[in-house]
């Protein structure tokens, strides 16, 4: 979290040019709303109720009309940031029929977590996922920007191990 | 089963994402000759007798979708794409934005031409990286090479391309939803009428397609209307509501089959053509019990049912909701359907945006009781009950505002119509003392603890 104690809000400078440069893309200051809650979400890791005032303040919005979008997206947590690293295990119907579930729950034991939540390091935070379209490869589990197909316990061990040494 | 592949041509290529790979393959040559030679009505007309129909799910009529856009609007006219491909057993349009951005791109290019659109806004669900990272790339390209921007190749006509990034949340593919969504609102489906061609984006008229209609639109402006024809199922004699089920589709292929992937083949081809010769059959010498027909929501089929070909029309006499996205999923005799129907329930309970009360209460509803059932306290009457959830929620009943409820209605219905004898055996064999109860022994007090069901959002 370092790198965001900006005196005078949450939202550095870098973030309120990134953010304005959305509002030439839509008619309509409402419609950056989701993309500038992915840059926030992106820098702090969450996008704490002070981000929301601060962010409805430079699009000129209450800060109603962004908590109601923001709400509605299961995908931005508000309580604390997540871990350095975020995994979806798909547990949807391919997923499921290969092999999903055990590995959620292998996970689950491996790093001593529930889904949605994070570990004591801070390093990793485990979610389940509907259906990440990779059915061709089930069971799938998406790290941070990467899809990992055909999974198995080993592999998974494998992928997390290099997460943990920083390689990927 | 005999036609190469089209849609798929440019992804067994090396570096198939490229610009200079696809203009190799004459990527792009379609758009300059159309930009020279022929107007946007044209364009229109051309979709419009090809008889493609959407490749999304529902199926409407692309030109005809096109076509309900006021003449002699002032404008602005938007475009969407829709590529928050999110429907359980899909995932065509992953592997066409991942290996062939430019095709995708190109079919939105000369839509939004023939649409007279001068922004589209491509949304893409977050989790897609790679297909945003590719599109983007993509989308830069093109506007080096004056494939986008302003005068596009000294035509006149401008367009610029943005890409939206979704937060997962499945609503987002209904096309109002999408709206919804990309005007930064929560993405509850709008009341329709007006349909977005009149009043879409921003209120103003709109068009929003699949990836996959576009691959088409791009094949049909190279290739010709006959072309498109030749292939598919033709409208049912006698039936004028039937426009047919023209040309290539893409079908997902995943489940307990030897080969899983994305293949290409003509509309009207069996789920068990489908299976056995692109997928090469069910994996572990085991027999298939069922499949889901084409993503999801739209049911399933028994085995016996194989036989049914994946059109626009053949699904509905098996009882499923319709072709939908063309993704079958293969179950195989070992595995339950008491886990399919708890599975298939929990997706839609949580996907469900909330705000149709039959919708956002049936499917919790249904959840619950197959987490009893599931947890040895279910009833035979439960079966009942369920299928009375699944006939009371939906645009079918007209009971709710979109068609999400129907995709949860619908594997309910065919799972419990196709397999009551297995379930009941389960529910039976799981609960002896009380199967027959008319109200359940013990209630449902605190949802299993285990970690898939856990809800973390």
């Amino acid at each position: 979290m370092s790198g965001t104690t900006i005196t005078g809000g949450l939202l550095d400078a870098e973030l309120r040019r990134q953010i304005g440069a959305l509002l030439p893309l839509f008619p309509t200051r409402q419609a950056a709303v989701l993309p500038a809650l992915h840059l926030i979400d992106g820098r702090l890791g969450h996008v704490p109720p002070a981000a929301v005032v601060e962010l409805a303040q430079l699009l000129g919005l209450a800060p109603a009309r962004v908590q109601d979008t923001l709400s509605f997206y299961g995908f931005f947590k508000q309580d604390k940031p997540r871990g350095k690293h975020r995994i979806w295990v798909c547990r949807s119907i391919s997923c499921a029929v290969c092999g999903g579930e055990p590995l959620l729950t292998h996970l689950c034991q491996r790093l001593g977590i529930q889904p949605g939540a994070t570990t004591t390091d801070g390093q990793v935070s485990l979610e389940f996922a509907e259906c990440l379209g990779a059915c061709d490869m089930a069971p799938a589990v998406l790290i941070d920007d990467t899809l990992h197909g055909n999974m198995t316990k080993e592999k998974i061990d494998e992928v997390l191990e290099e997460i943990v040494r920083g390689k990927t | 089963m005999s036609s190469e592949p089209v849609l798929l041509a440019n992804i067994a290529k090396t570096d198939s994402h490229r610009l200079d790979v696809y203009q190799a393959g004459g990527g792009y040559r379609g758009l300059r000759r159309v930009l020279k030679e022929m107007k946007p009505r044209d364009v229109v007309e051309m979709v419009k007798s090809s008889g493609l129909r959407g490749r999304g799910g529902a199926g409407f009529p692309t030109g005809m979708k096109w076509s309900f856009l006021p003449e002699n609007h002032p404008g602005p006219v938007y475009f969407c794409v829709n590529a928050d491909e999110s429907e359980p057993g899909t995932f065509v349009n992953r592997v066409q934005m991942e290996l062939d951005p430019h095709q995708v791109l190109e079919g939105v290019i000369l839509s939004c031409y023939a649409t007279r659109a001068t922004t589209a806004y491509i949304y893409i669900r977050y989790e897609y990286p790679l297909c945003r990272r590719r599109m983007q790339a993509a989308i830069d390209d093109c506007y080096a090479a004056g494939y986008l921007g302003n005068n596009i190749l000294d035509s006149g006509f401008s367009l610029d391309v943005f890409i939206h990034v979704g937060a997962g949340a499945y609503i987002c593919g209904e096309e109002t939803g999408l709206l919804e969504s990309l005007e930064g609102r929560r993405a509850w489906p709008r009341i329709k009428p007006p349909f977005p061609a009149v009043e879409g984006l921003f209120r103003k008229p709109t068009v929003v397609n699949n990836v996959e209609t576009l691959a088409c639109v791009k094949q049909i402006v190279d290739r010709g209307v006959a072309w498109f024809r030749s292939m598919g199922t033709p409208p049912e004699p006698g039936n004028p509501r039937d426009p047919g089920s023209f040309g290539p589709k893409l079908f997902g292929l995943s489940g307990h089959v030897h080969r899983p992937g994305c293949y290409e083949a003509p509309l009207g081809i069996t789920v068990r053509q489908l299976v056995d010769q692109f997928g090469g059959g069910v994996r572990h010498g085991r027999r298939p019990k069922a499949a889901v027909l084409g993503g999801l929501s739209t049911g399933i089929v028994t085995e016996p049912e194989f036989d049914t070909p994946l059109d626009f029309s053949a699904p509905l006499a098996v009882g499923c909701l319709g072709l939908g996205t063309g993704c079958v999923v293969v179950l195989d005799e070992t595995y339950p359907m008491i886990d399919f129907l708890h599975n298939s329930c929990r997706f839609f309970a949580h996907e469900s945006c909330g705000q149709c009360t039959p919708c956002r209460e049936g499917t919790r509803w249904a959840l619950e009781m197959l987490e009893r059932i599931k947890a040895n306290r279910g009833r035979l009457r439960d079966l009942d009950l369920l299928l009375e959830i699944g006939d009371s929620i939906g645009i079918t009943p007209g009971t709710t505002i979109c068609g999400l409820a129907d995709g949860a209605a619908w594997p309910i219905k065919t799972t419990i119509r196709k397999f009551r004898g297995e379930l009941e055996e389960y529910i039976r064999r799981t609960n002896p003392q009380g199967y027959d109860a008319l109200e359940p022994a013990e209630a449902l007090t605190a949802t299993e603890q285990t970690p898939a069901n856990r809800s973390t959002s």
